[in-house]
Order: C-alpha cells, then structure tokens, then sequence
C-alpha cells in the first residue's frame, strides 16, 4: 500500500513491509477478538445448520413440517440473519478492529469493545429466537425483531466508537487504503442501519415505500459495508501474506470511491412496482460497477503475479483469493443479470440468491476467514493453527459454495427460461428446478462442516492458550505457596 | 491526511446520495401517496382490507410466507387490441374496412371472423394505430374500440392483469413483495383461487390439491379436537388417509382463517391511471373493481401504523 511499516531492527524477526511483533497491541485485542472470532464461528455453524435443514424440506416438505418454528418461511431467515448478523459481520468488525489497530499502532480498548461485542451476541441470539418464535418484521435481511435491535444497535456503537478512536490515535499520521475503506464503512452501518429500523419499525413509512427502504438497506449492507470490508480484508492481507506492497495505490482508491458512489444505488429490481425511474436508476448504477470490478481484478492479479507458488505455502492466502475471485464472480453474475432480455423474470429466481450466497460465503466469509487464520495465532502468540486441518477447512468451503453456487444458479436459468414460457405450468416449472435444489443440499452440509471445522480450529488454538496460561498462573500461585510453605518450615 | 476533513466530506456525500436518491426522493414520491380512483370506472382504490383480512398478513409476515411467494407481477409493454363489438347493418362496408386494416385477410377469413362477436380484429398495436383502425372500422357503421392490454410473461400465465403498482400495497404493513419465485406469484390469488375452503385445506395438507407441491403443510395452523355435540362447520373435509380418527375433527385455528381472508384479499387487477388496462363493461357497473376483498365498508382505513 502506502509506505512499509518503519523498520525497527529486531534480532529474530522477519523483515520486509509487514513484519509482525506481538507487543502491547496483540493483548489489548486479543479478548475481544476472541469473543467475537469464536461467536463468529459458532453462528457461521448455526446459521448453516439452519440453511441446511431448510434446504432438506426440498427432499420432502413433511419434513419437521410440525412444530412452527422449524417450518421453511421461520428456518431460513433465520439462518440468513444468524450467518449475516451472527457470523460475517462479527467476524468483519474483528478484523476491522485488528487492522485498525495494527495499521495505526494504537492499542484497543480492550474492556470496551468487549462489552459491545457481547452486547451484539446478545442482540443476535434473541434475534434469532424472536424470528423462530414467530416476531419476524418480515422485511428481508432486516427480519430481526425490534426489541433485538436496541442491543444490536448499542453493541456496534460501543465497537464503532472505539474504532473511529482507534483511528483517531493513530500513532502513524499516513493512512493506508484499507483504513479508508474501514473508516468510511465505521460509520456507514449506524446510517443504513438506523435510518432503515427508524423509517420501518419505528415511524414506518407507507406502502411501497417500506419496500424501497429495505431494498436500499440490503443493498448498501451487501454492497458498500461488506464490500468496503472485505475488499479492505483483500488488500490489505494480500499484500502482508506476500510481504509486499499493492500493486497500485490508486486502483484502490478509485475502487473504494466508485463503489461508495455506486454500490449503494443498485437494489430495486426491475419487477419492483414503484415509478420505473428506481430500477432504471438501479440497473445503471449495476452496470457502472463494472469499472470497480475489473480495478480489483487488476489489482489483485497484479499483486499476486509471480507469486502463486505462495498459494502452496501460506495457509490464509487462499481464502482470500478465493474471496477476490467471488467478489468478481458475483459482481459478474449480477450485471449478467439486469443486461440479459429476460432479466425481469430472472431477478425473482434462485439465480438471485445464488449471487447473494456467493457474495456471502465466497467473498465476505472466506476473505475473512482468511484473515481470522493470519490474526488469531498472532493474538494467542503460538503458532499457525493445525495447517492440514485450515487446509482441510479451504477445501471443505470451495466445495461447498461450488456445490450450492452451480445448483442455485442453474435452478434459477431453469426456472426463468421455464417463466417465459406460459403454456408449462409452475409446477411443472418448480419440479424442473428440483434436482438442482436437491444438489444445493449438498452444498449446505459442505458449508456446515467446513464451518465446523472452522470453529474447531479457533477454539484448538484459544483452548491451547488459556490452558498455557492457567498452568502459567497455577504454577505462579504454587510456587508463592511453596515458598510460603519453606518459610514456616 | 493533508486533505483529511475534505475526503471526508467527500466520501460522505458519495455515500449519502443513495439515501438521497432511494430513501428521500422515494418517500417524497411514494410515501405521501393517497387513495386513487379506477380509471373509467373512478371507484375509489385501493379500499384497504378488512381487518381480519389484516391480521392475517401478521399470520403471512410470521410465517415467513414471502420467503417462497412473491406479490410483484412484471409487465414488459402495454399494447392496444382493435375489439369489434358489433357489426351494425352495412356488411359490405365492414368487410371493406376490416380489409382495409387488415389486408393480408382473404375475403372468406374476413367473413368468418363477423361470425362470432365480439372478435378482436388486431392485436398488439400502439395506442394511435389501433384508434386509427378502430375509427375505421367505426364509419363502416359498425362499433369498434381498441382495448388497452398489458403484456409479459407473468401476465400471459395468468398470475394478473396488469403489473402492480404502488397504490396495490397502500394499506399493507409490512409490505412484503418477496424475492423469490419458489411457490407461484400471490398478487392475484384471490382471483386464481377465491375460495377459501380450498385454502384451508391447502395449507392443511398442500399435496392434496397440488399433487406433488414443495409447500411445507401448517399443522400447527388447525386443531384436532373432539367432536362434541355434533361437528363443526368448519371443519376440513379431509379424505381417508388424512381423516382424523373417528371422533375427532380437524378445525382451523383463527390463525388459519386469518391467514386465508388475508390470501382472499389479495386482488391487484383494478384498472389505475398509472397502470391502465381496459376491462369489461358489465363488471364495472356491479361492483367497484377496487373492491376486492368482498367487504363493502366504506373506505375507513386509516393509513398503515
């Protein structure tokens, strides 16, 4: 990115722009990382979990058809929330947190964004109980009840807060790119978020108008916070894996305005009934986002060429070019979708969830994750968590999204090429899509044991941790107790 | 960070415009919308639906109905057909003219087309044309009009009959349009389907009427309960395999019916200014064609809280 990290000779350490020193930073992050890594991880397997007995209904509907709250239209918003609220946002404000720290070189507030962590557990667990429960508000990807959101909204205060002051204390005056995109995306969230929840829940607007709103929510909560997150994640974490600099500084930053320009512009479909200027305007604003895409494409492929034999080596990397190639893909799939002929019966087929799953668990997840696997040893000070099973982990996730990505899209071809037709009826339709719904299942059980996996592997490592540190402590407090124990002797 | 405070201002707006463009300009346009008339007709619409009705879109937004069902019908074009009512006294003229805007008809196929009335003569015109054809028509003494008709995919399916608007959802909180196609589109079921033992017993057990359906049944929407006295009328009709033990009865919970007056309400064709369609005379003079959910109270509805 901008200039390498001054250089303090340090006898052992490895030199080049992103040496790592564990020092007072590592400790004042490393609770609450912890808290919201692992709570990170344990909603990923929830919420796949959810998707995945959701996904079995397709096998046969009777199945757990009988208590409410494991029926399909309660299940699966509730496992979208608990992977998006629960599981990838946790997981991008940990990491946010650390590189705002590390790239400044300011310490966190370590009790703080502790108690804004849980705080946003305790949000997303009575949540995800209230849309099991039946107090869904019914608006997609904002389903969360409203006395959840309070907790939700208190908890990213406090963390957000504390990174705007991270930020600001920032020992080093230079900013890289990604502190730009993190910075912005700070605040971007309590904006989206509040305004949506205020205009919904709170004062709700009339008729289509709910609609519009929870359209721009989800669009600038996909599209510009995750966005600006993830490709911060990739930037910057492919740079440091390679220990050099990014390609071009300022492919960055037309990436970061562009899509803060644009991103947020491109959620009305085009079936959508409001004045035709919406999905007009959100087609455009699809289409322009071209520009940004093929800018990270570049960038990435630029920085990493020469370099792929590192893929082999380095355990993160990986997953974060797996991220960049689905940020791409997805991006690809979407402006695919408005600019074909048939996009209006398109946009309402699996094909769109398809992108979304693809832009979740293929971009922000895997990008994370991957960065989750380069943060935590550092946190704990051991070393690199078990590299076979964080392989195992990579694999058992590619295949999963390539097993629920494929199906997902290729039902929603099915299905709108079957729409265009009127003579074939929608059952007829619904049952040409079915062995590619049932394949997606497969998909779900991948995604649920790499997440598994994954959750195993953060906890091996802070298990191994807190273990070395009580047999530190006990063996403090004995010692204290022997020598007392001598000195009355 | 030489230019700091001036790249935050910046970034702020770039990322402010969307809420500009599709939180302000929206609710300046749509939000304040009110009460239209049905255009010729100039009922008033939409009426807003009958609080049971209401409360069964509670029942709908719990259930997470619109995670399967969409409530949006798209509409590629809006074309006008040349519909000829009446062939009035003076044949020869009307053939003539019929050919004069049709010439690629034999003269037999022009004949045969006066044989049963009323006969579109021309489809998927523009407005101006099909007046035009319709005017000629007119002179050769006979009554002709072009009909506006919305086209598209889902319109050819027959899941409505024009494409939804605004003002279909003015009343409804929460809106829920849906994002997926799972199960058929919902935005006209009430005129698919308007009846609401069929339902009841489809959301009893979905395979029933809909021999293979993905829909997952609502048990947990009925009762079974004891016969006392003598049986409900509400109870399901249900055939032996699914039939209670003898004894016993399957009843719909109030959720159910809620849930069912809300799916009998659901009726988006009324013709609007903003999305105009030409409907048959007959059925305008009845009933007002906003009125679709079978209640004839006034229109007392307060906007949606």
């Amino acid at each position: 990115m901008t200039a390498p990290l001054p250089s303090q000779p340090a006898p052992g350490a490895a030199t080049g722009p992103w040496r790592h020193v564990p020092d007072a930073i590592d400790f004042s992050c490393r609770l609450p990382l912890l808290v919201l890594f692992l709570s990170s991880a344990i909603w990923l397997v929830i919420g796949s979990l959810g998707y995945l007995l959701a996904s079995i209904k397709f096998h046969s509907p009777n199945f757990l058809a009988s208590p409410a709250w494991l029926s399909y239209g309660r299940l699966q918003p509730a496992a979208s929330n608990a992977v998006l609220y629960g599981g990838v946002v946790q997981a991008a404000l940990g990491v946010v947190l650390w590189m705002l720290a590390r790239l400044g070189e300011t310490p966190a507030q370590r009790v703080s964004l502790t108690f804004g962590a849980s705080l946003w557990n305790l949000g997303v667990t009575i949540g995800f109980l209230g849309i099991l429960a039946g107090d869904t508000t019914g608006f997609a990807t904002l389903e969360f009840p409203r006395y959840s959101v309070l907790f939700l909204m208190l908890g990213y205060l406090v963390m957000g807060v504390c990174g705007a002051i991270i930020f600001h204390g920032r020992q080093r005056r230079k900013t890289f790119v990604a502190q730009w995109f993190i910075f912005a995306a700070l605040f971007w969230f309590p904006w989206i978020y509040s305004t949506a929840e205020l205009l919904l829940m709170v004062f709700p607007v009339r008729g289509v108008d709910q609609a519009v709103i929870a359209w721009w929510y989800a669009e600038n909560l996909l599209t510009v916070w995750f966005g600006l997150i993830g490709l911060a994640t990739v930037f910057h974490f492919i740079a440091r894996l390679l220990d050099r600099e990014l390609h071009s500084q300022y492919l960055a930053l037309l990436t970061f305005w562009l899509l803060i320009l644009f991103g947020g512009w491109s959620g009305i479909p085009s079936t959508a009934p409001v004045p035709a200027w919406m999905p007009s305007i959100s087609t455009v604003a699809t289409v322009l986002m071209v520009v940004p895409l093929l800018a990270v494409a570049m960038n990435v492929h630029c920085t990493l060429s020469g370099r792929f034999a590192a893929l082999k080596e380095n355990g993160s990397l990986p997953f974060i070019l797996l991220g960049a190639v689905s940020f791409l893909l997805a991006g690809a799939m979407k402006i695919v979708g408005v600019l074909c002929d048939v996009q209006q019966e398109l946009v309402l087929t699996w094909f769109t969830s398809a992108r979304t799953q693809l832009y979740l668990f293929g971009f922000v997840a895997m990008a994370l994750s991957g960065a989750i696997y380069y943060i935590l040893p550092r946190l704990v000070g051991t070393g690199v968590a078990a590299p076979k099973l964080v392989r195992l982990h990579f694999w058992l996730a590619a295949g999963g999204i390539l097993f629920l990505i494929v199906p997902l899209a290729g039902a929603g071809i099915v299905e709108c090429l079957g729409l265009q037709n009127a003579k074939l009826s929608f059952m007829d339709i619904f049952k040409s899509t079915l062995p590619f719904l049932r394949v997606s299942t497969m998909g779900y059980l991948l995604l649920l044991v790499a997440n598994a996996l994954f959750l195993l592997n953060l906890s091996r490592l802070v298990v191994q941790f807190y273990r070395e540190r009580a047999a530190a402590a006990l063996a403090v407090a004995t010692e204290d107790l022997f020598k007392r124990a001598e000195a009355k002797a | 960070m030489r230019y700091g405070p001036l790249i935050f201002l910046s970034a702020f707006f770039a990322m402010a415009a969307s809420w500009f463009g599709f939180v302000l300009m929206p609710h300046v346009q749509i939000g304040f919308l009110q009460q239209t008339n049905t255009v010729p007709a100039g009922a008033t619409y939409p009426l807003g639906r009958a609080g049971f009705a209401r409360e069964g879109l509670d029942v709908y937004r719990a259930n997470g109905c619109a995670a399967c069902h969409t409530e949006q019908i798209g509409q590629t074009a809006t074309v006008c057909d040349v519909v000829l009512e009446k062939a009035g006294t003076n044949e020869t003229a009307l053939l003539n003219a019929i050919h004069q805007v049709r010439t690629n008809l034999s003269a037999l196929e022009t004949k045969s087309l006066l044989e049963q009335l009323p006969q579109t003569v021309l489809q998927g015109l523009p407005k101006d044309k099909a007046d035009e054809a319709a005017k000629i028509l007119s002179v050769a003494g006979s009554k002709a009009t072009s009909w506006i008709v919305p086209v598209g995919a889902d319109i050819a399916r027959g899941w409505g009959k024009r494409r939804t608007v605004a003002d279909d959802f003015l009343y409804d909180y929460p809106v829920m349009l849906g994002s997926e196609r799972i199960g058929p589109d919902l935005a006209n079921i009430a005129a698919r389907q308007p009846d609401p033992n069929w339902h009841l017993r489809h959301l009893y057990a979905p395979r029933l009427d809909v021999p293979g359906s993905p829909m997952p049944p609502f048990p947990f929407l009925f009762e079974k309960r004891k016969i006392e006295h003598r049986p409900s009328p509400d109870a399901l009709s249900l055939p032996v395999e699914l039939a209670p033990p003898p004894g016993y009865e399957i009843v719909p919970k109030l959720e159910a019916k809620a849930l069912v007056a809300y799916l009998t309400s659901l009726q988006a064709d009324a013709p609007l200014f903003v999305a105009p369609l030409s409907v048959a005379a007959p059925v305008e003079t009845n009933a007002p064609a906003g009125d679709t959910n079978s209640t004839n109270s006034p229109a007392t509805n307060a906007p949606a809280k």
